[in-house]
Order: structure tokens, then sequence, then C-alpha cells
């Protein structure tokens, strides 16, 4: 008798065991800082919908995350189940390949299509029509401006209607104060931000859709000009992203109007320039010609994707699934590390319409949801981080060395094209 | 002969056979690590690959060296590395020889701080120094800047700078003129120690009684100098002018960290290094990548043959 409940009592030991371990697929999660916070927030949540999948989230540098993942697909081996994308990187991995067509079975993607912000939605696809990545947290482009700079030299925000405004407004706020013949204070930080804000606006960006290339048109033509203007008439600082003197410029109001993408806002408050609470706005950018609509461009973005190499493809999936459409998922990325959420649904929850301490009480989410809405959808093509790399040097020896615009897209243009000819 | 016996042989075959497998470590990982990426490397660049592990690799021939060769881009990174490799060499060597020089001389007191204090930058970690060396040269506020413009108010320094065309706040790491100079100064800090090192090494393998004899002889100490000190260093000098030039072709990091990967303005810090990660990494041709780092080490084989030609020490000690 004795020997029969020993018996039982390891056969219902080994039934909990074997219980225990049923089948828990493991997924690793690669991302950068501060999304680790975010989906680390998000995982009880999953763990609720999906208790089989265990999630185990590797944070590395921003460069470093990326640059890891380039030599994993490189290597067959060592990609994360799920890998994060930058916007700037979301380019080369449509060139390079190695992520999953999302639009395919057993994902589907195409299916959320309508639920997506669109112009995210078409810089995850390629120019060939694949889904490379899904879009998780957008980044609308727009103007940090110092409310207590604007009101001392008498502008009004609402009344820089166009660019040529922008550019008048900033005559009056750039100066020099010790009369050392340069500027001291300045309208913006670095006179490329302008470029940027012409060029991410645009209803195409480096090809149109037959993939011929576009940078000597009218717009780019346009961006390098008005870079040139605001650097010429020392309406920029000069001063590089990133660097000590961005965060001064910020912490004293030297600099008084920084486009950028909502983000910026987070990082302002939190550790760049917290001291500055109620002296900050947010503003759309302005338009290009008079008469026109504002123009709405992003800055930044993150999307989700799944290497080919990944052996559990459908459950990286039901991650990314989870984190894209779920609108808790979306709200608590959002509150805990300033994701603004790509899925559209999330917008109607309440604390989009909160009022901003930060920026002086104003509802700036709102008017970060309105933007979203209206920047152009233009789809990603393959030679497009080729461009960016060359655009991004001519408009350098533009402002720097003062090379003639023409000449600098001219030059932009053979160099790209080269590059396309020999396409693969 | 004597027939050996089974457990004979066994022993006999351990005993010769051992000895390979105890050397055997460096060897598998010379091939896994060394051997097989170099050849790998070859058999690519022939090849058109996207760098994706599945995807197929076309053979092209020597379309990956002819499109690096007319490609304007490796010029001008070829001609950014040769600046580069020369601004940040040569003081690099005659800086070392003069340390090296007075820390040998018998009247210097804590020889052993001195070479610490100068080979410690070589040891420090390359991200800390970028970080020091973006607040030396910040723009507007950063501490190079800061002093130009504080010296900028005296007047004599006011027609130094205006003969020199300069007007402080510079930008050093924006202008084209300025940012190669000032990445070589972080070159030139890192490897100042490490060459000081290897002459004053050179330096005390010279006999005592050459100096002992000069002195004799009432040679003043420029002469001790040019006639016995530098000709005796030849192959140190030789030895560390190759290093300096197999480094200088492949430098990277400090431009890359200090003005980015696309080389900033004008691409004026694009090194072939960096051309080369950017083709293959960036841009996704690994074919081209590899034929970039085939072009190099001919480029380095070159030059390496040609300061030994200059530097030859069987010339013999004058």
């Amino acid at each position: 008798m004795k020997k029969l409940g020993l018996l039982l009592l390891i056969l219902l030991l080994v039934a909990t065991l074997s219980l225990e371990a049923a089948p828990k697929t493991k997924i690793t999660v690669g991302v950068f800082p501060a999304l680790d916070e975010a989906y680390a927030a998000v995982l009880p949540d999953f763990y609720k919908k999906y208790p089989q999948i265990e999630v185990e989230i590797k944070s590395l540098g921003f460069g470093d995350h990326h640059s890891q993942l380039v030599t994993a697909l490189a290597a067959g081996e060592g990609a994360p189940d799920v890998a994060a994308v930058e916007i700037g990187y979301i380019a080369q991995f449509v060139a390079e390949g190695g992520l999953v067509d999302l639009l395919r079975p057993p994902f589907n993607a195409g299916r959320y299509r309508n639920g997506v912000t669109p112009y995210t939605w078409a810089q995850g696809m390629s120019n060939d029509g694949r889904l490379i990545a899904m879009p998780s947290d957008i980044a609308p482009g727009c103007a940090f401006y110092r409310r207590d700079v604007f009101a001392e030299h008498g502008i009004k925000i609402e009344e820089i209607k166009t660019i040529e405004d922008l550019f008048e407004v900033g005559k009056k706020v750039s100066k020099d104060l010790d009369g050392d013949g340069k500027n001291d204070t300045w309208l913006i930080s670095d006179a490329t931000s302008i470029a940027w804000m012409i060029i991410r606006s645009s209803p195409e960006l480096y090809f149109d859709e037959q993939g011929i290339c576009q940078v000597d048109s009218e717009r780019f033509r346009l961006a390098f000009e008005w870079a040139k203007k605001f650097q010429d008439n020392g309406l920029a600082g000069g001063i590089a992203a990133w660097t000590n003197e961005w965060y001064v410029a910020f912490q004293n109001g030297t600099v008084a109007y920084e486009p950028s993408g909502a983000w910026l806002g987070g990082h302002l408050k939190n550790w760049m320039a917290p001291d500055t609470a109620g002296k900050w706005g947010v503003t759309e950018w302005p338009a290009l010609r008079p008469g026109e609509k504002r123009m709405a461009g992003y800055w930044g973005g993150t999307f989700l994707a799944i290497p080919e190499q990944s052996k559990n493809k459908e459950e990286a999936w039901a991650f990314i699934e989870f984190i894209c459409t779920d609108l808790n998922a979306q709200k608590t990325c959002f509150e805990v590390a300033d994701c603004f959420p790509a899925w559209m649904a999330t917008w109607e929850d309440k604390i989009f319409e909160e009022k901003m301490d930060f920026f002086a009480g104003q509802q700036a989410r709102l008017l970060w949801i309105d933007i979203a809405k209206r920047v152009p959808e233009v789809v990603t093509n393959r030679f497009d981080n080729v461009a960016n790399s060359v655009i991004t040097t001519e408009l350098g020896a533009v402002l720097q060395e003062g090379k003639p615009v023409d000449r600098a897209l001219q030059d932009a243009k053979t160099q790209i094209e080269r590059r396309v000819r020999r396409g693969r | 002969m004597v027939e050996l016996s089974f457990g004979n042989k066994v022993d006999r075959f351990i005993r010769r056979k051992a000895p390979y497998l105890f050397i055997s470590p460096f060897f598998v990982f010379f091939l896994v690590f060394g051997a097989f990426p170099i050849f790998f490397a070859l058999y690519l660049s022939f090849h058109d690959w996207n760098g994706i592990a599945n995807s197929p690799m076309v053979y092209i021939g020597w379309e990956n060296y002819w499109y690096t060769l007319t490609d304007p881009l490796f010029w001008q990174a070829l001609k950014n590395t040769i600046i580069l490799t020369i601004e940040s060499s040569v003081p690099q060597h005659v800086l070392g020889l003069f340390f090296a020089f007075i820390i040998n001389l018998g009247f210097v007191k804590f020889k052993s701080f001195f070479k610490t204090t100068l080979f410690l930058p070589y040891i420090t970690s390359t991200v800390a120094v970028s970080m020091v060396f973006a607040i030396l040269f910040g723009y507007p506020y950063g501490f190079l800047n800061y002093l130009l413009v504080s010296v900028n108010k005296l007047p004599f320094f006011q027609t130094v700078f205006n003969w020199l065309r300069l007007d402080p706040p510079l930008k050093w790491l924006g202008s084209t003129s300025l940012m190669l100079p000032a990445i070589s100064t972080q070159i030139i800090w890192r490897w100042t120690g490490w060459n000081t090192i290897l002459y004053l090494a050179g330096l005390q393998t010279i006999p005592q009684e050459l100096y002992e004899a000069a002195r004799v002889d009432g040679a003043k100490w420029y002469q001790v100098f040019f006639k016995i000190t530098l000709p005796s260093l030849r192959p140190v000098i030789q030895f560390a002018v190759t290093m300096s030039i197999i480094g200088g072709l492949q430098i990277f990091n400090e431009p890359f960290i200090m003005v980015g990967k696309d080389g900033g303005t004008g691409r004026a810090g694009y090194t072939l290094a960096m051309y080369l990660y950017q083709t293959g990494f960036e841009w996704g041709y690994f074919g081209s990548a590899a034929a970039i780092s085939y072009l190099v080490f001919v480029l380095i084989f070159i030059f390496s043959f040609l300061s030994r030609k200059l530097l030859r020490s069987d010339e013999g000690v004058s």
C-alpha cells in the first residue's frame, strides 16, 4: 500500500513537471533604448494573451543595434526574432533584404493597413511591393519654439505662415550681442534642418514612382537654397544635433526654433532642458510657398521586422501584432517612452487631449495627430539609402563651403545615378 | 630493426604527434578567423552579393574592381586617407623620436612615470576619448574655440588670425580644410606614446661607446643626434613607419566617430575604410567591399615596399 502511494506521488510529480514544461516558445526581441523600457512595460499584458510565448528583450545602443542586425543578417545567424528598425535604416534593409515580407501568409499584415498612419505604412513598403517592417511608432515633424524669446520680440507664432515669414522672424531673433560681428542668438541650431523640413514633407523623396532620380527637382533646389539663405544670413548657429552645444542652446534659449520630431519634447523635458518648462511651444512647419498648405513631414519613427532566419516567425508576428495594433500596448509605449502611436485608433484616447505643462498648457498631442494625418505617403526606394548619404554631404558642401546649389544637385544626381545604373 | 609492440607503437605515435595537438589551437583559430576571411574576401571580390546569408552570389569577374577604380568616391577617399596618414604620422614620429631622445638622456628623472604617461593614451577607451575631443573641438562653445575667441581680443593674435584668414570660433569638424587636421590630432595623441616606446627601445640598443667616442671627439648634441642616434635607429624607424602606413591606410574609428559615417562636409573626412564599410554594410554591395579591401591591401603593399626602399637599413651607418 505504501509503495502504491509512493508510486502515485511520483506519477503526480512527473505529471506536474511535464505540465510545467509544456512547450513554451522563447523569442528574442532586439531593440534600442528607450524601446526596451516601453516593451518591457507591455509584456505583462502580452503574457496574459500569449502564455505560451516567452519574450527576451535584448537592448543595444542605437547605432550598435542596427549594425549588429546587418552583421547577423549577413552571417545568417544571430539575429533576433523581432528586430526594431528606425526609419533611417529602413531603406538599407529594403536594399539588402533579409527581412520577411509581412504581407505574405501567415502574417497577412495587409488587413491592418487602414488602421496604421498612412504615411508610415508607405515607408515600411519597398518600391517592389513588400512590407518589410510594421510601423510601431511615428514621429510627426513639428517645430519647438521658445515662447519667451518670441514674445520678447513681439512675434506671434500664428503669423509665421510661410517659410519667407519664418526667415523674416529669424532676422529679428538672431542677434549679435557682444558686437564681434557674429550672431550669438539664432533662430535655428543648424541650417540643414530647413532643408530636411522641405525634403521630408515632399510628395516624393529621392526617386519618383518609376525610380527616376529626382534630386535636381524644384523641391530640392528650394530646400538647398532656403537652407543656404538661413545660413548666409546668420540665422543658424551651426550647432550639430546631439552635442553639448545643442543642449546648452536649448537651456539658454540661444536657439528659438527647432524643427524636429514629436519625440524631442520628451528629451527636452526629461534631461536636455528640464528647467525651461513652460517656456516652449509646439507649432507646425510653415508653408513652402504663399498660398500653399503648410508642410507636413516626419522626423523619426520605428518599425518592427522579422528576419528571414528566425525560427519562430509566427510567435514573432504575434508580438509585433500585439505591440503595433493593441490599443493598450500602444498607449503604454506612449506613456512609458513617448513612442507616438502609429496605430490610429489609439489617438481617440483622452491622454491625447491632455494640456501639457511643459508647453505652457498647449494640447500639443492633438497637433501632432493632425500633422501625422497630413504627411504625404512615400514608398521607400532601395536606393534611398545611397541618395540620403549623397544629399547629406552635398548639402554640407553648399552650406559650409559655398558650393553652388545647382552644381551640388547635379553632382548628387550623377553620384546617385551611377549607383542606380549598376542596379543588382 | 626491433619489432615494436602495439603499445610501443601507440606510445611513439603519441609522442610524435602530440606536439601538433598542443600547437593546434593557434592554427585552428588562424584558419577560422585569419585565413578563411582572407580567401573568402578574395572569392567574394569577384562576385555580386548583397550580404544576406542565403541569397545567391553571382560571378561577375573583375566588375567590382573596375567599378571601384572608376568610382570618384574611391579616389576622394584615397586622397583623404593619404593626407590623413601623412598629417597624422609625421608628427607622431617627430614627437616620438623627440620624447624618446629626451627620456633616454642620463639626467632625466622619473623615467617610468614619463613612459607610462606617454603610453596612457594608447590604452584609453576610444569612446571616452572621442567625447573629450568632441568637447575640445565643439562649435561654437568648444574649449579650443573658447581659447581662440579669448586670445582673439588681443591685437597680436588678431593680426595673426587675420593673416591666416581664420575667424574664430572655427568649425573644426565642419569645414573641409580643418576637418582632417582636427581628426589627425586625435590619432597623433593616441599613437605618439606607442612610437616613443618603440624608439626608446631602439635607443637603448645603441652602444654607449659610440656616444662616449663622440664626446671625446667633442661632438655637439645635434651632431650626436644626426650622426649617431638617427642612423643607428634606422631599422626601428623603418619598422615604425611601416606600421604607421599600415595603420594609416586603415584609419576608421576616429573619423567615423568625429564626423559621422558619411565623412562630414563634402566627405572631407571620408577614408578608404569608411568607404569600404559604407559600400558593404550600408549599401549592401559586399562584393565591391571585398574588392576595396583587396585594393587597400595592394596599396599597403606598395607603400610599405616604398618605405622599405627609402629607409633601407643596409645602407649602413655613415
